[in-house]
């Protein structure tokens, strides 16, 4: 026998008992709800994204009962725009990409031998966000004021007020709110996978899932942004009339495609590779091999995020551009279908050379995948400009689309579940009415949309209520009305089969005998994620690590006890997963929900032009951001190292690079960078739209250079001054940094008014034409930043003066120099664009 | 890891120094960037051309001087890390958690990226080598 503390079993009782104290959920009806643990927030992120889902379809069954025979008057054309419009972004916005991220969360704490995710307060308020933004937008629809644009809202319909209604505020502002959730999610699964993978996982043995979730968020970094950004100029327009869109006054409604589309092409992809990797998973357990091609399927992740970024404009083929333009991105599309078949043959290729077990999430992966073939055949159909412009906005284009998102995101999904249930509930779902369900699934998705290709050849447009009998397409119709019906059977008896699951058995533990560790998880859960973070060897570290399982059940790998009574996890290094620290998690807190809160009632306020109270939810807001940030952040612990186990002590307190929060700081400038760069792209756009850009006269003649530069002097003081402080700080000289905080906060405060100065002195009238309108909304956006960077910089100071900022704990210092850092780059280019560009000045 | 490596002289030139380099997720992705660039300089440029001179880009050469830069990058890279896959040491099939087979996945990653990339940017140079109008 070893001499191991752990062969002692009354220590490893003990171990239990507080780790199990430690990450007890609270209790209380009401303060369960505050817990901050990823595990239990996952579980209630997938159950509401899986409501919005069930919701979306009801309405797709309303709309396809409209449409079973020729001139039907079931449903008002004004309700039919509501329904497809809710129908499409809630699928997009409150089902396939929060699905996505509610899956991860659950997943990766599991998948990554991790007691948890870094942040598991901002998943929660994550969660949040989303569930009062979702209601909020799917609410509408009772209200008869859902929004009716179609998911893509295209001005300038949806800009003009006389036009629409409230309902396109309500898409805007409400789904505006659900993309900060989606952000914030996508930070926290960045960092999670870069920095809190367990020792020895080196990125070649980093499970394929955690490959393509990383990969996904990123994407979700730079697509997201650019219809943030658009977002916010159509809201300038519909609330106070800035002209954006609005081609009389030099706007140009194209923009919004752009922006639009910038997103909306990369989000297809958003939504169909986190589904091929629950196949990476799924295929090597049921081929009971490792997976082949391992550096190939990482290619395709890699390959297809960059690719897909060159496709947006096969969105708009039909919108007039240079056909030179439709080239370019008719080539790229045809590229990706390269990455996104070579990970196909990858599953293929595994399946053929192992002993495959059939299953029935099997089943569903290679039904799914056939489904999503059909699917790529009519992408690469519609790629080839020609004859995207005879398909455009017909129903082949709805055939394709949902070929693509049945196959790709929704019947992987299922299949996902089926696999996964165990693990959440230890116990399995219903092999026998699983299969019956994917048949129906399987049938009635093709029987619903096979028949659009030829009622959308045969020309029946997207979008219409109803269709007159002589087009001869009313037994096509009838024929998806009856598809969608089987399919929703299917969908019915997977909810059967999950409301059936309580009274069923417990299954064995990793009842499908994987090779990867999410699969540890017992089936009677604890909330501690993992007994012990083990040390790893191997891709499939169940199947090829000798004792793996029972050794981290014993607490023999590493940190297996929670002596202080904190929530903890390990934090390692980027390329090969060396220990660096251990981080303390946040706890329960109700601060997460009341930020979520204060947040949304800004956004639901300012739909109902209700702009004080917006303001005051607003301070609300930034309050409770900064009382979290105080109280939950950067704390100084009471001992520098702790000991994790096998000899190795850690640090409890890192800063800079290598420190997850630094690398948070990170990740969230860089999507607000790319946000600034859809507003920079909108710049540019318009001068190359316009002959007389910038144009001149009275309300419309540029800053000038003088106050700009003024501007980008102090800002870039405020940079330098906060550089500075970073650097006496750490050398010790702290009144030396505190001064140059504060000089710092002056020099900010002080590029809010010199930024604001240029555009208030030369009179820019914003309603009169773009141009000023555009100036202002790049001179308001770098001087909120400079306001933001303000409060930063005192905060760090008064951190300082209350001692919770020292030398050598100097988190906070080292973060916001990273904000300074884009802040800096963002005057440059704003300052330089309105005061230097040729004509401006 | 470097004592693992042979040191024979005919080792210690160019190629062994290749193999020193530090391979991270930046270089990871250097091939697709390169596309990344490639893609938007050649629909920027016809883009503001056509818009603001009415007219295809006068130096069509550019293009052709431009995608030959990508792809001379693109090649560099996937010439480095193919010298890195055969960084000798670890036996067949180099899926343990050693320095060297890290440093083999990241470098037979980057190679297959460039060669998607590759074809990528040849993809895009197409057109704008036959196209060369504005309609
Ligand atoms: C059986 C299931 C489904 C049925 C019967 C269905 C049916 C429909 C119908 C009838 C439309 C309206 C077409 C039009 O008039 O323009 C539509 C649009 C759309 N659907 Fe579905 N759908 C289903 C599932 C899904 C799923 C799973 C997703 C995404 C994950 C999705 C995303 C969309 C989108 C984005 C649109 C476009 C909305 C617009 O034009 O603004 N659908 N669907
Ligand atoms: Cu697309």
């Amino acid at each position: 026998m070893s001499l191991h503390a752990q062969d002692d079993p009354a220590l490893r009782a003990a171990q239990e008992e507080r780790l199990r104290e430690v990450w007890k959920p609270p209790t209380g009806w009401f303060f369960r709800w505050t817990d901050t643990n990823n595990n239990q927030v996952g579980v209630w992120y997938t159950l509401t994204a899986f409501g919005f889902m069930l919701f979306a379809g009801v309405l797709a069954m309303i709309m396809r009962a409209q449409l079973a025979v020729p001139e039907n008057d079931l449903v008002s054309p004004a309700t039919f725009n509501q329904l497809f419009t809710l129908h499409g972004s809630m699928m997009m916005f409150l089902f396939a990409v929060p699905m996505f991220e509610a899956v991860s969360i659950i997943l990766l704490p599991q998948l990554l031998g991790a007691r948890d995710l870094p942040f598991p307060r901002l998943s929660a308020f994550g969660y949040w966000s989303f569930l009062i933004g979702g209601v909020f937008v799917s609410g509408s629809i009772f209200f008869n004021v859902a929004p009716d644009g179609g998911w893509f809202m295209y001005p300038p319909f949806t800009t003009r007020t006389d036009l629409s209604g409230l309902g396109a505020d309500i898409w805007m502002l409400g789904l505006s709110f659900i993309e900060v959730s989606s952000v914030a999610a996508a930070v926290e699964l960045i960092v999670g996978v870069l920095k809190c993978r367990p020792p020895g996982m080196r990125l070649n043995l980093m499970p394929l899932y955690a490959w393509y979730i990383l990969v996904v968020a990123v994407m979700i970094l730079f697509a997201f942004p650019p219809l943030i950004a658009g977002d916010v100029l159509f809201e300038m327009e519909r609330l106070l009339g800035w002209p954006f869109f609005d081609q009389a006054k030099g706007g140009d409604p194209i923009l919004w495609q752009h922006l639009f589309w910038i997103f909306g092409h990369p989000e297809v992809y958003i939504v169909f590779l986190p589904s091929i990797a629950l196949f990476a998973m799924i295929v090597p357990t049921f081929a009971r091999r490792h997976l082949l091609g391992y550096p190939w399927i990482v290619l395709a992740a890699v390959g297809t995020a960059f690719l897909s970024f060159g496709l947006w404009v096969h969105h708009m083929f039909t919108t007039g551009l240079p056909k030179i333009s439709l080239a370019f991105f008719s080539a790229a599309s045809e590229a990706v279908a390269i990455p996104t078949g070579i990970q196909i043959f990858a599953f293929i290729a595994t399946l053929w050379a192992g002993r495959v077990v059939w299953s029935t999430p099997l089943l569903y992966v290679t039904g799914s995948l056939a489904i999503f073939v059909i699917g790529g055949l009519t992408g690469v159909m519609v790629a080839i400009a020609p004859f995207d412009w005879q398909a455009h906005d017909t129903y082949f284009i709805v055939a394709h689309l949902h070929y693509v998102l049945i196959g790709g995101t929704l019947i992987p999904l299922f299949g996902g579940l089926y696999y996964y249930w165990p693990l959440i509930t230890g116990k399995k779902l219903s092999d026998r009415l699983g299969r019956t369900a994917f048949w129906f699934l399987f049938a009635g998705a093709n029987l619903t949309f096979f028949p659009m290709h030829f009622s959308g050849l045969l020309g029946m447009p997207r979008r219409v209520f109803t269709y007159p009998a002589e087009l001869g397409i009313g037994g096509l119709n009838l024929a998806s009305t009856i598809g969608s019906w089987v399919f929703a059977a299917g969908v019915a008896i997977v909810c059967v089969d999950l409301a059936l699951s309580p009274r069923r058995e417990k299954s064995p533990r990793n009842p499908w005998e994987a090779g990867t560790l999410e699969w540890l998880a017992h089936p009677d859960d604890e909330d501690w994620g993992i007994r012990s973070v083990p040390l790893i060897e191997s891709r499939y570290p169940i199947w090829d690590q000798k004792d793996f399982v029972k050794k981290v059940d014993e607490g023999r790998f590493f940190l297996p006890d929670a002596e202080e009574g904190r929530r903890e996890t390990i934090v390692t290094s980027v390329l090969d997963a060396r220990p660096v620290q251990v981080v303390r998690l946040g706890g329960p807190s109700i601060k997460p929900m009341l930020t979520a809160i204060a947040l949304g009632s800004v956004f639901i306020l300012t739909t109902y032009h209700l702009y004080w109270a917006a303001l005051v939810g607003a301070v609300v807001t930034l309050g409770m951001i900064l009382l979290w940030l105080w109280t939950g952040t950067a704390e100084i612990p009471e001992k520098d190292c702790k000991p994790i186990g096998h000899g190795i002590e850690l640090p409890l307190y890192i800063s800079g690079a290598s420190a997850s929060g630094w690398w948070a700081m990170f990740i969230t400038m860089m999507a607000d960078a790319t946000a600034f760069s859809g507003l920079v792209f909108g710049y540019y756009f318009f001068w190359t739209r316009h002959e007389d850009f910038p144009p001149s006269g009275a309300g419309l003649d540029g800053p000038g250079a003088f106050w700009p530069m003024v501007a980008l002097a102090v800002s870039l003081a405020g940079w330098l001054m906060t550089i500075g402080a970073r650097e006496t700080n750490r050398r010790g000289m702290v009144g030396a940094a505190r001064a140059l905080l504060a000089l710092g906060a002056v020099a900010s405060l002080a590029a809010i008014g010199a930024g604001l100065a240029g555009p208030w002195l030369s009179g820019l009238a914003p309603k009169l034409h773009v141009y000023p309108a555009i100036v202002w909304t790049l001179v308001i956006w770098t001087t909120a930043h400079a306001g933001v960077g303000a409060i930063m910089q005192l905060y760090t100071l008064a951190r300082s003066v209350a001692g919770k900022m020292t030398p050598k704990y100097d988190a906070d210092v080292r973060n916001i120099t990273v904000y300074q850092h884009f802040m800096a780059l963002t005057a440059v280019v704003t300052y330089a664009t309105i005061g230097l560009f040729p004509g401006a000045a | 890891m470097k004592n693992e490596a042979p040191h024979g002289p005919e080792r210690r030139g160019f190629r062994h120094r290749l193999r020193e380099l530090r391979v991270t997720l930046w270089t990871l992705i250097v091939p697709p960037s390169v596309w990344a660039v490639h893609f938007l300089f050649c629909y920027l440029w016809v883009a503001v051309s056509c818009a603001k001179l009415g007219a295809f880009p006068r130096f069509t050469t550019a293009f052709v001087i431009g995608t030959a830069v990508a792809e001379a990058i693109i090649l560099a890279s996937g010439w480095i890390a193919w010298v890195q896959t055969h960084t000798p040491g670890d036996p067949a099939p180099h899926d343990q958690g050693t320095d060297i087979d890290r440093l083999r996945f990241l470098a037979v990653s980057t190679l297959l990226l460039a060669g998607l990339s590759f074809v990528a940017v040849i993809f895009t140079a197409v057109p704008a080598l036959m196209l060369t109008d504005c309609r």
